[in-house]
């Protein structure tokens, strides 16, 4: 039998577990402060699961909080796959009474609170509907520790509790503790190890009854576990990005830290500029330079470039941009999420200017979009928008590790002397230019413009009635281009049904645990994910006239005319009255049960009327 | 010329330099000669792009050794007119796009021209935090004060009571002083010349090429047509005077500086200021030596492993 990294070893540690104490899964909300050190918990439990050779994942949500202020972190662990975060807790952990008051109702019935006594007054009316679990926490792990330390190890001690209630694998915890104090001094790794131990000792088995995760499928490569972020900014290392250029602003911030701290390593650099509109500016000029460079931001930030990134449409110059979006307009909802850039990611710039827009749907999947937005951007000469949210940007998932030699590309331009330069070369089949990098020698002796101004194919500005005409068609004819060669993406469920979900980004897991669950349930109901957004692929009409109703779910509002930034491109685009949005914007992610009631609705007139 | 121009751009026909770089002369005027300049006839911009040939050819640049970068505006049209990699970019923002150049590309000098509206009106937070963080690259302003493409209104230099489109009583608000501006910034090299005296323009360029980091040069450059007569009082052969900055001037004294800044026009022409503190190109450099050094010997690949290793 294989050793699970999740579960303890077997043997003597570990315990006897009554098959119905076997769980699938389990969804952990702790909710505390945020100097607990919560979300370090919640750290834990991921790497423990990412290391674990069992299809285990993990989900997490981690509402940005200022400092000292309320704050929660929700863990779903599971043998399978894990689509969401989960939309009620199993378990909360309430380590005061305000995380008590405000979170008991993400509990579902029956579920276990778990809290601190020494700061929590349990309240008599929900004991019938909750298992209360009462430890005194805090004043256990002073004793614990001992000295002056007052209650600093609780989130140390809680993993201790959580590993003896979920059975989890302790030499495994004891070594990441050790991994992540290792840095300070013995002292605090002995603490940490105190209270942790403190934790796993306590007779919690005398209080409620504990579980065990079930086996599951062993895996094939080593699983790594990070935030969107994270894998987002690795992506763009991987795909040879050497130079980026941004301006601070949250959730985006992750990002630029992340790549100054580590493009230099590769010989490249990250600028933190004055504004929005230099870091595009800097990032066009080192992508002019020859190698295709990255910038990004949120909302108000993406406004600011709006100009630049019409230049690079303009003069074709290659350009990825990252926005990690949040709720707006305006300073909006600086931390919660929303799908609502869509419009200014396609449509964003005056006059006529097509350009790439992708959007990622998983933690792995910014990884592997990052890389293919630098590849496209390339390929077509083109600036690419990246469309992430808050709620990726933050959450943790784990994932297979990659395979590093094999996605890791060098892009260093070639500076070999040229014959002749036609950047803007109207003969060209598919309408890509071809940019000759400033060093080039070009043997002819004329040397191109690169220019914001309606050119020539030389790059000289004219504004000649016909070679406007052609200029434009031509930026819009690559994209065309690209559009073809897109894959079309794939029905997930029957290619035939009721109802097709449509949907986005980040909101891929609750569409797709929507659609199982409908499915347990007998409807007919499938999804379908564009990560293209534009161009978009072609063949979508053929996917849809498989259903009867199309739903384009959401993370925003249903604007003037009733339908979503998605929903109405669609429209636009099919001329189709069977799609119809399923919106919201209350800045959070989508519970599982809130697009099953809609589709509960649309099912229900579906059958009344199967001919809508 | 005053708004966009439309005319074809002119052919020029050059001779390709021979293959070898060993047998490659300097260039002529006709191989960096481009369209022919749309400006109107006895514009000062003429003579900052003759003088920017001339540098090219006494300091034997080759074409693809330079990039000439501008934003939007009459002088912005400059990478137009030369033979060389340009570019044309956004209003105001030609000093960033050209940090990028210059910051990714070390082997390549990264020249910049433009308008005071784009240098100090719509670009001045820019030439603020290019200045300061000494970014290698030189940046020639033509100062005409007044917007010239767009024909005449108010432009940040426009001194007070000169009357613009947008100002039909004369300008009111107080103009800014590029000098004042550029060595408050933190720029390490400040100089101001004038599109009448070329050898004095020639001179500048070439110290502000050969400083290692931001060289900053105020070209005063008439706008024939929307503000004549505008700089004569440092014309002499308009009856003004051309003083250059006394010789006993200490260009490192930044007070010093100011203070000849604070002269009223037509003050001194020459280099206010020059310092020699690292450029952000070499700080950026000295960082990637560091961090490269904690990773020796290791592929791209193998990099990146190393972080994911740690995120296991
Ligand atoms: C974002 C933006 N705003 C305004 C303009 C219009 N515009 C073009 S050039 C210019 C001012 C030019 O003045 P200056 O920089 O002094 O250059 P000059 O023409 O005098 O050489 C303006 C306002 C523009 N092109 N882009
Ligand atoms: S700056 Fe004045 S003189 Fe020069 S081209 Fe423009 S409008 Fe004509
Ligand atoms: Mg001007």
């Amino acid at each position: 039998m294989s050793e699970s990294i999740l579960t303890a070893p077997a043997g003597e540690q570990r315990r006897a577990i009554p098959p119905e104490q076997r769980i699938k899964e389990a969804v952990i909300r702790l909710a505390g402060n945020s100097q607990d050190g919560i979300q370090a918990i919640g750290g834990f439990l991921a790497r423990l699961a990412g290391r674990s050779e069992q299809e285990v994942m993990t989900f997490m949500t981690i509402p940005s909080t200022i400092s000292g202020g309320p704050s929660i972190f929700q863990v779903r662990l599971g043998s399978g796959e894990v689509l969401s975060a989960g939309d009620e807790a199993d378990m909360l952990v309430a380590f005061y009474q305000h995380s008590y008051d405000q979170h008991l109702n993400s509990l579902r019935k029956g579920g276990v609170v778990l809290y601190d006594s020494d700061h929590v007054e349990a309240n008599p009316e929900w004991q019938q509907d909750y298992r209360h679990v009462g430890v005194a926490i805090s004043s256990l792990t002073v004793e614990a520790i001992g000295g002056t330390a007052k209650d600093k190890g609780k989130n140390v001690f809680v993993l201790g509790l959580l590993a003896k209630i979920f059975d989890l694998n302790l030499p495994r915890l004891e070594q990441l503790i050790r991994e992540r104090f290792g840095g300070k001094s013995d002292s605090v790794v002995n603490s940490a190890l105190s209270s942790f131990h403190a934790g796993y000792a306590f007779s919690i088995g005398d209080l409620m009854e504990t579980f065990a995760f079930a086996d599951s499928q062993k895996r094939t490569r080593p699983q790594v576990v990070m935030n969107g972020n994270e894998a987002l900014a690795y992506g763009l290392i991987a795909a040879g990005v050497r130079f980026g250029a941004g301006y601070p602003i949250t959730p985006w911030s992750d990002i630029m830290e992340l790549l100054r701290r580590e493009l230099p390593k590769y010989g490249g650099s990250f600028i933190q500029c004055e504004d929005e509109i230099a870091s595009v500016a800097m990032a066009l000029g080192a992508s002019y330079g020859g190698r295709v460079a990255v910038t990004g931001s949120s909302g108000p930030g993406i406004s600011l470039k709006a100009e630049a990134i019409g230049w690079g449409v303009m003069a074709e110059v290659p350009l990825v941009i990252i926005d990690v979006q949040r709720g707006g307009p305006s300073t909006g909802l600086p931390t919660n999420v929303e799908q609502s850039d869509l419009n200014i990611a396609c449509f964003g710039g005056h006059g006529d200017s097509p350009r790439v827009v992708l959007a990622p749907a998983s933690v792995e999947d910014c990884f592997y979009t990052a890389i293919e937005s630098v590849n496209l951007a390339r390929k077509y000469s083109v600036p690419v928008i990246l469309l992430t949210d808050q709620a990726i940007a933050t959450r943790i998932e784990a994932f297979e590790e990659p395979d590093f030699a094999a996605v890791c590309q060098d892009i260093s331009p070639d500076l070999s002397p040229i014959p002749d330069a036609k950047p803007y070369d109207l003969s060209e089949a598919l309408g890509v230019p071809k940019h000759a990098a400033p060093g080039t020698r070009v043997l002819s002796g004329k040397y191109p413009i690169v220019t914001g101004l309606e050119h020539d194919e030389l790059g000289h500005p004219s504004a000649s009635p016909r070679l406007h005409s052609q200029m434009t068609a031509k930026r819009r004819r690559k994209l065309q281009a690209l559009a073809r060669s897109l894959p079309r993406p794939t029905v997930y469920g029957p290619p035939e049904g009721h109802v097709l979900l449509v949907g986005w980004g980040s909101t891929q897991g609750p569409i797709r645990e929507a659609v199982d669950r409908a499915r347990a349930a007998g409807d007919s109901v499938s999804a379908l994910h564009i990560r293209y957004l534009n161009p978009l692929p072609n063949g979508l009409e053929e996917i849809f006239s498989g259903f009867h109703q199309i739903l384009v779910v959401e993370l925003n509002d249903e604007g003037l005319y009733g339908y979503g930034q998605l929903a109405a491109m669609l429209r636009a685009r099919y001329c189709d009255a069977r799609i119809q949005g399923v919106n919201k914007c209350d800045g959070l992610t989508f519970k599982v049960k809130e697009i099953l009631a809609v589709l509960q609705n649309k099912l229900a007139a579906s059958k009344a009327n199967p001919k809508i | 010329m005053s708004a966009i121009v439309v005319d074809p751009p002119t052919e020029t026909l050059s001779t390709a330099p021979p293959d070898s770089l060993a047998e490659r002369k300097g260039l002529t005027k006709k191989e960096i000669a481009a369209d022919h300049p749309t400006w109107c006839p006895g514009c000062g911009d003429f003579s900052v792009l003759a003088l920017y040939f001339k540098l090219i050819e006494k300091r034997k640049l080759w074409h693809e050794q330079i990039t000439t970068v501008a934003g939007i505006g009459c002088s912005s049209r400059f990478p137009y007119f030369v033979q060389a990699h340009g570019v044309h970019f956004i209003h105001g923002r030609a000093l960033s796009f050209a940090s990028g150049v210059s910051l990714s590309r070390p082997d390549l000098h990264v020249f910049v021209f433009g308008g005071d509206g784009d240098a100090f009106s719509i670009g001045g937070n820019h030439f603020t935090h290019t200045a300061r963080k000494n970014i290698k690259l030189t940046y020639v302003v033509m100062d005409n004060w007044v917007y010239g493409l767009t024909k005449k209104q108010t432009s940040p230099t426009s001194p007070k009571g000169f009357k613009s489109k947008t100002d039909l009583w004369g300008a009111i608000d107080q103009p800014i002083n590029p000098m004042k501006q550029a060595i408050s910034a933190g720029a390490t090299f400040v100089a101001r010349t004038t599109h009448t005296n070329p050898n004095h323009v020639l001179q500048m360029m070439e110290a502000a090429m050969d400083h290692d980091g931001f060289g900053f040069i105020e070209c005063l450059s008439e706008c024939v047509e929307f503000y004549p007569g505008a700089f004569d009082p440092s014309n002499p052969r308009k009856g003004g005077v051309f003083n250059l900055v006394p010789k006993e001037h200490d260009v490192t004294d930044e007070i010093a500086a100011y203070r000849l800044a604070n002269e009223p026009f037509p003050g001194y022409f020459g280099v206010f200021y020059q310092q020699q503190r690292p450029t952000k190109n070499r700080l950026e450099a000295k960082v990637n030596e560091d961090a490269r050094q904690r990773v020796p010997g290791l592929a791209d690949w193998q990099i990146l492993k190393q972080s994911f290793d740690r995120m296991k």
